[in-house]
């Protein structure tokens, strides 16, 4: 680099730039928090929307699954799965009918013995997850 | 080795390499996971093989950098450390903390651990790299806590270099950032949201000032190339890194609930990301090239510049590859992103702490600065394979990555998630022989430091500057 371009600019233009784009950021952000009433589905959190999350949580579903998105890669995307599954009770009924033991050769999700009360509650958790407003991600009902 | 508490870096730096060991292994059973399906289950559902192996790396990289921290702030402040004691007494804490972790998630279902850690007090578990009990979790902040205390004063009471602030910064970084890991809401957009505080700020963000200050003390050392011609460079790279990183966290906001408009900060921000990421490749092979001295330890130049060039890959082209909102749209959460951030952290990452460790081990085990012949030989061996196997994972995901993108969400009759995955099973089958290359590569890696142990070192007649 050229003697003209001292270690003092470059210094600046470090702490300078990066102070500047995280004041920017910051501001984003509360940007964002104001408008996230709008688009994420808060007013349908309810007390088994939160104890369906901290099952989700609980049970580790993102080592496999995506959620919007994120997660893993190795079984198929919840965001929509409400949608997919086809409403509540087809996704109590998927996750009570998963074999203990697995199925040979093939990829299966393991057999949780939820509660009632439980299924129902990540049942609702998702629902509320697939009411978030997601600019229309993932493309289509197959996540 | 110049100061005496350099050697506790040699600890940390074992510790590193036996826990990639682990990491590796459970890559490999992950992906013979994905390919016959009912591979070791229910003992070990890939839920948790994958935590094992993601957990590994974010421990062992850290032991990584603290390891290269021990070694060169004392060198870089021309001081002893201000407490050698406290950083063995940590490693242990970590170490065992780590293992405990690790058993945990080996011997007891998730559900379980999460009762026996209490979890319903303060729930942090459960998401994506930050599954570890909150107890762990809090460890981890306490170790952290003395590593800066340690690392700071003796930064602060010593030479105050650039190498040594900038790696300050990115330290205190990492802690301040890890502290977000605490924050769980109900509201799955406001979780999200906060949770790539802890990662991208991370990976994208302050880890790449501790990337960068290692990569130049190591350049330092080994070109003998003049010290403010590499801290200038060190501050252009970094000062990019934060100015397009800081915003490109928008990558992560298009598609969680977060306003439209971060479709276009993210994607014009992001797209800037592999800039420092390119500065780094011209910066380290100028630098080499203009050196003035040959430093007879061959393998570390070769782990400097393999870094440099791996890097600018994987994170910067491949994370170009599919930052775009448009693109994104159609690859987000696919074998895409699998393929970016093996190649991403290996190159960046792995590859750095590697470099660390080639360049100081010499000198921790009593040499003068470089290996015998043979173990260099065998180590610059070790490099070429697990470099060419990642290139090649990365290839594979890649090739699986665009037929699941097509199949699943672009064609006009888009196919069930299970259903792709069977079709694009021979790119997993691939991607599973290149891994267990790399399991070959490393511990080709691991005889490096037994052979030629009683050989004399390389020793290099000096060039003309």
């Amino acid at each position: 680099m050229s003697q003209a371009f001292t270690k003092a600019m470059a210094r600046n233009i470090f702490y300078g730039g990066s102070v500047f784009f995280f004041l920017l950021f910051l501001a984003l952000t509360f940007d964002s928090e104001a408008t996230f009433p709008e688009r994420d589905n808060r007013q349908n959190i309810t007390e088994s929307v939160a104890m369906g999350k901290r099952l989700w949580e609980e049970n580790n579903c993102i080592g496999c699954h995506t959620l919007l998105g994120e997660g893993a890669y190795f079984a198929p995307e919840l965001g929509n799965a409400y949608k997919r599954l086809g409403g509540r009770e087809g996704i109590m009924a998927f996750i009570m009918s998963r074999p203990k033991d697995g199925v040979p050769g093939r990829r299966s999700m393991p057999q949780f013995n939820f509660t009632q009360e439980e299924l129902e509650a990540l049942a609702d958790f998702l629902k509320y997850v697939s009411e978030i407003n997601t600019a229309d991600w993932p493309p289509n009902i197959q996540g | 080795m110049q100061y005496k508490s350099q050697a506790v870096a040699k600890l940390y730096f074992i510790a590193a390499i036996g826990l990639f060991v682990g990491q590796i292994l459970f890559g490999v059973i992950l992906g013979l996971q994905y390919v016959i399906g009912d591979f070791l289950f229910p003992e070990i559902p890939f839920n948790v093989a994958r935590m094992v192996h993601t957990n590994l790396l974010i421990v062992w990289l850290l032991f990584g950098f603290m390891g290269a921290a021990y070694y060169l702030v004392p060198e870089e402040a021309e001081r002893e450390l201000v407490s050698p004691g406290l950083a063995v007494l940590m490693f242990w804490v970590f170490l065992i903390a780590g293992a405990l972790t690790i058993l945990g998630y080996l011997l007891v279902p998730y559900s379980g651990l999460a009762q026996m850690t209490g979890n319903d007090l303060l729930p942090t578990m459960g998401r994506e790299f930050l599954e570890q009990p909150t107890i762990t979790k809090i460890g981890i902040v306490v170790v952290a806590l003395a590593f800066l205390y340690n690392i700071g004063m003796t930064i602060l009471s010593g030479r105050k270099t650039v190498v040594n602030l900038v790696l300050l910064i990115g330290l205190v970084g990492l802690a301040v950032f890890f502290l977000f890991s605490f924050y769980n809401p109900d509201n799955l957009v406001k979780d999200k949201y906060y949770w790539w505080w802890v990662v991208h700020l991370w990976v994208e963000g302050v880890w790449e000032l501790i990337l960068g200050s290692i990569l130049a003390f190591v350049l330092i050392k080994t070109t003998g190339v003049d010290r403010e011609v590499i801290e200038k460079w060190l501050y252009v790279i970094i000062a990019m890194t934060l100015i397009t990183g800081i915003i490109g966290t928008g990558h992560h906001y298009y598609w969680i609930g977060t306003p439209d408009y971060w479709q276009w900060w993210g994607s014009v921000f992001s797209a800037m990301e592999p800039i420092p990421f390119f500065m780094m490749t011209v910066f380290a092979f100028n630098m080499v090239n203009r050196r003035r001295r040959n430093h007879p330890n061959k393998a570390a130049v070769l782990w400097a510049l393999g870094t440099a060039v791996m890097a600018f890959l994987g994170a910067g082209v491949w994370g170009f590859l599919h930052t775009l909102a448009p693109v994104n749209y159609y690859t987000h959460g696919t074998q895409i992103t699998a393929a970016h951030g093996h190649m991403a952290f290996y190159g960046a990452y792995v590859m750095i702490v590697l470099t660390m460790i080639s360049y100081a081990m010499p000198m921790l085990r009593g040499r003068k600065a470089a290996s015998s012949n043979r173990s260099q030989v065998l180590e610059m061996w070790s490099f070429w394979l697990m470099t060419v196997s990642m290139v090649f994972i990365t290839l594979f995901l890649t090739g699986a990555g665009i037929l699941q993108t097509y199949l699943q969400r672009y064609s006009d009759t888009p196919l069930p998630f299970m259903v792709v995955q069977e079709k694009i099973e021979l790119f997993y089958w691939m991607r599973e022989v290149a891994g267990v290359v790399f399991l070959i590569g490393l511990l080709v890696y691991i005889a490096s430091f037994f052979v030629g142990t009683k050989e004399p070192e390389v020793v290099l007649e000096q060039t003309d500057a």
